[in-house]
């Protein structure tokens, strides 16, 4: 196979409003009724980095049963990927960002 | 006697079993642990798994200063890892009646030796940015730790076997009579055991065998509702907990959030059920989300209870029977067992092989139900 | 006296809401997703230039019906689309709507959960690039997009085929059909697939479909690895000569047929019976969906029956709420009902007959192999955790100790394999390795979600 490019292959337009996020830094551009999975897989082969061990993960069941698909959002938390639509100036992550990366030495040994 | 075929049975194969197994069969005694199901499978495997020193009831802290020097050697004396941490626990005030508790509570635990730490609101900012500002005061001791109560049990009731004990599991004692100085047990697969001493470990089901012995003790049966959110990136090291016992948490190093709040649930053991009611997993997540709003986008996982026993006194009954010789008790830990459990075990196989403890334990003697029971405030505020 | 509540708006939903509606009574229509169809019926937003006439071939006609249906029925219910059930306590639903905690009490509930693939993991399943069948097809239903461009399809179930004719009409390259049950084992179960002859010729013919079209289709593939280090990159598996073929892909669709969603049937209080053919723990209920006093359950959500039996038990157990109202049987109807549910279902069962699950191949599984996606618990930590002494023998103890299938999906993944792993390892059966417990919430909450009201 040659490089990874894209997962998911669009073979139905979609019309409505364009809505651009951004996925690591990388602004993404989609249609409004576009999943944040589908959105994100047109434009790349991954969604987030396992908690344990870091693999790659993009999702499974796509339809809000397996929990495999949650992605970071700047709002702090995570998103379910496959049913959250798209909005526009979303900011999610492939892994989690710097709010949470204190070292727990610093912040929690007493 | 003749027959014999044990040293000591122990009804009930929970932390209290496991560890009284392995203290007497390190000793050479032949112990057989009788378990209605599986080992470790109610209040010891389901609870928080919170090893705390702080605030605990004053008469308690030989045992449980006992009990934390066994933690702190699990994996010595087991050969396991249990996820055993030592990583603290901080205890916060949101007022100043709450702040004055935690002195006292402070002032005990300091008579006893424990280093305690008070932190004034810009510490807290300070050492656990992320931590709600409405905090007045805290206290932090370095020494509490916290451990995977789903895997301790299992790893002392293997050492103990390890050591000679046998441990027998999905096995339900039916009758229990006296037999010269020991006793003979009945068991529902219709096999007979004669035993010298016997440990009434058996948890919210340990009434049964009291009162075959004419002693009682007010027991019922709650379970501590329980919480756990997906894994986020590993901030909070000490266990937190609000002194009004809105919520107690942890994170484990993997990135879970175990939460824990009161009032407790009810449970029936008959039924062999505890659950938990939604309006509790609200009530949890909102004090926990005040505590430590950074987790407001954390998403809870699953819940889950178990059942624990309950005295009104919330201290448990640990010690001889009044009415007789050569049977003990241990049972009634009200949600705080899980500290103690070693401390206890080693108790218990002291008092049956040496005929007593040095470990001060005259608070928690079973005879204390004969008069009129105390009810501690603990409790008003822990039940609904 | 509260209005009947029916939790999702599959075919099995809508029908039952219609003919509540038809008494004079107004459903409350609860539903997870944004819009009624369920995974099967699943309509895609206006927005989307898909010829779903096309994409549903045979069923076009139902789908089209459904949804009219559907729309008819609007005025008349109470719809809560985008509305997650997660927990259910004595006669009150916890909701979970706009992030937002709240509660509503209920009579007479009827659960139509549905259901999702059922998987046997294999190595290399957790890359990306690897999705469930139903989630191949709800890419191209619900977002109009292909799993890829050049895909293999693994697993046993006749929606293999058919959801490889779908994807091949839309543009996609066809890896391979792999089913893992031998044609001589399909064939031996013709007999049961005979009660729906329509619904059979439909499984040939997307079959024969494949095979004009030049897809290489093999039964009694062994699978072996799912291939590449960040993405899918082939399939390697053993035809049924034992060869070694590897086929280029970069996605596969998984999937050994539909298991139902259990978990909340399981927070409501339904009995539990252990079943031989699928292999599962599915609910007891009566002829008519009863599965306790006030609690009805319908469609592929309590027994996988496909979307006729699902609208056919949908409305089997409205009838069940009328008559338990006290209104009087319409037993003709009822009976008719009744008939056409049992047939269909016991089609699914011959199905699940023919189209095995691969019980031999996840007890041979490689102990380095994930089984609990979650958690990242392997194959071997749950082996090497019942090996031991005092070690767990019940699918409950297992995952206790292991934490397999105690993460964000509760083990709606993993649990089936594990059951079979942990049988395997018992040399018991199914039965004997215990149910996984459902508990609450049934999918995450924020904590955010408790902070006002309630």
């Amino acid at each position: 196979m040659g490089p990874p490019t894209a997962q998911f292959r669009r073979v139905a337009a979609r019309t409505g409003p364009a809505v651009t996020l951004r996925f690591d830094g990388v602004s993404i551009a989609a249609t409004a009724g576009d999943s944040v999975l589908a959105a994100l897989l047109q434009h790349g082969t991954l969604l987030r980095r396992l908690e344990f061990g870091a693999e790659p993960r993009a999702g499974f069941c796509l339809m809000g049963a397996c929990q495999d698909c949650w992605v970071w959002s700047s709002a702090g938390g995570r998103i379910r990927a496959c049913t959250t639509p798209v909005a526009e100036g979303m900011e999610l992550f492939a892994m989690p960002q710097a709010s949470f990366d204190r070292p727990a030495e610093e912040s929690g040994r007493g | 006697m003749t027959g014999r075929t044990t040293d000591v049975a122990i009804v009930g194969g929970g932390l209290v079993g496991a560890w009284t197994a392995f203290f007497l069969a390190r000793r050479g005694q032949r112990v057989t642990v009788l378990e209605k199901g599986v080992v470790g499978a109610q209040s010891s495997g389901v609870n928080f798994g919170n090893l705390r020193l702080q605030g605990r009831f004053p008469g308690q802290y030989p045992l449980s200063l006992r009990s934390q020097a066994l933690w702190e050697e699990f994996e010595a004396l087991t050969g396991e890892d249990c996820e055993f941490e030592q990583s603290g626990h901080l205890y916060l005030a949101y007022d100043a009646e709450e702040h004055a508790r935690l002195e006292s509570y402070a002032e005990v635990s300091e008579s006893y030796g424990l280093a305690i730490e008070r932190l004034e609101p810009a510490d807290l900012r300070r050492r656990w940015p992320w931590l709600g500002q409405q905090a007045v005061a805290a206290t932090f001791s370095a020494r509490d730790a916290t451990a995977n109560p789903r895997l301790a049990t299992p790893a002392v009731m293997r050492a103990a076997a390890r050591h000679g004990a046998s441990v027998r599991e999905n096995t339900r004692v039916v009758d229990i009579g006296r037999s010269g100085d020991g006793f003979t047990l009945a068991l529902a697969n219709g096999e007979t055991l004669s035993c010298g001493a016997l440990v009434n470990s058996a948890g919210a089901w340990a009434l049964e065998i009291a009162e075959r012995f004419g002693e009682t003790a007010p027991l019922f049966p709650a379970g501590p509702p329980q919480f756990v959110t997906e894994p986020f990136p590993y901030l909070i090291a000490p266990s937190i907990q609000a002194i009004d016992g809105s919520v107690i948490f942890r994170q484990i190093p993997r990135g879970n959030v175990i939460l824990a709040g009161y009032p407790r649930t009810a449970a029936d053991p008959q039924a062999n059920r505890a659950p938990v009611p939604p309006a509790k997993t609200l009530a949890a997540m909102r004090a926990l989300a005040r505590v430590a709003p950074v987790l407001a986008q954390c998403h809870v996982i699953r819940v889950w209870s178990g059942i624990e026993a309950y005295l009104p006194d919330m201290i448990p009954v640990i010690g001889p029977s009044q009415t007789t010789a050569g049977l003990f008790h241990a049972f009634g830990f009200c949600g705080h067992g899980f500290q103690i459990g070693p401390g206890v075990g080693a108790c218990l196989s002291e008092m049956i092989l040496d005929g007593g403890t040095q470990t001060p334990l005259a608070p928690f003697g079973i005879g204390r139900f004969r008069s009129a029971t105390q009810v501690s405030e603990k409790f008003r505020k822990e039940f609904d | 006296m509260a209005d009947p509540v029916i939790v999702g708006a599959g075919p099995a939903g809508i029908a039952a809401a219609e003919v509540l509606c038809a008494a004079g009574l107004r459903p409350i229509l609860i539903d997870e997703g944004a819009r009624a169809g369920g995974q099967g019926y699943r309509r895609p937003a206006e927005s989307l230039a898909l010829d779903m006439a096309r994409l549903m071939g045979s069923e076009a006609r139902k789908y089209a019906a459904l949804h009219r249906r559907f729309e008819a029925l609007l005025p008349r219910i109470d719809y809560r689309p985008g509305t997650l059930v997660w927990a259910i306590d004595g006669d009150t639903l916890h909701l979970l709507r706009d992030g937002r905690a709240e509660t509503l009490c209920f009579d007479r509930l009827l659960i139509a959960s549905g259901a999702m693939d059922r998987i046997a993991p294999l190595p290399g399943w957790t890359l990306p690039g690897v999705f469930t069948l139903g989630g191949a097809q709800v890419a191209l239903k619900d977002q109009g997009c292909l799993i890829g461009s050049r895909v293999a399809f693994l697993g046993s179930s006749p929606l293999l085929a058919l959801a490889a004719k779908q994807y091949r009409e839309m543009g996609a390259e066809i890896a391979v059909i792999a089913d893992t049950t031998a044609l001589r084992a399909k064939a031996a179960a013709l007999p049961a697939l005979l009660h729906a002859p329509r619904t059979l010729a439909r499984g040939l013919w997307y079959m024969a479909a494949s095979l004009r079209a030049g897809t290489k289709m093999l039964h009694g593939a062994v699978p072996v690895a799912i291939e590449g280090s960040e993405r899918v990159e082939a399939l390697l598996l053993h035809d049924a000569r034992g060869r070694e073929r590897r086929f280029a892909c970069d996605a596969v669709a998984l999937g050994y047929g539909l298991k139902p969603e259990t978990q909340l049937a399981d927070l409501a209080g339904a009995t539990f019976v252990y079943d031989a053919d699928f292999r599962l723990f599915l609910p007891k209920i009566d002829g008519m969906g009863r599965a306790r006093p006030g609690l009805y359950l319908a469609g592929d959500g309590v027994r996988i029956g496909g979307a006729d039996a699902a609208e056919a038990s949908g409305a089997l157990a409205a009838h069940a709420i009328l008559s338990d109202l006290g209104r009087p049987a319409e037993i003709a109807v009822t009976r008719r009902l009744a008939r056409r549910v049992q047939r269909l279902r016991d089609f699914q069962r011959g199905l699940a007959r023919a189209f095995a699950w691969p019980r031999a191949q996840i007890a041979a599984l490689d102990d380095a192999v994930t089984l609990c996606r979650c958690e990242n618990v392997t194959v071997g930590a749950v082996r090497a955790s019942m090996a031991r002494d005092l070690g767990p023998a019940e699918v409950n103890r297992v995952k206790a100790i292991t934490r397999c299938g105690m993460g964000r999906c509760q083990g709606r993944v993993c649990g089936p394999a594990l059951q079979e792993l942990v049988a395997a390892e018992c040399g018991g059966d199914g039965l004997a390795a215990g149910r996984l417990r459902g508990q609450a919430p049934v999918k995450p909450i924020a904590l955010a979600a408790a902070m006002d009201g309630s």
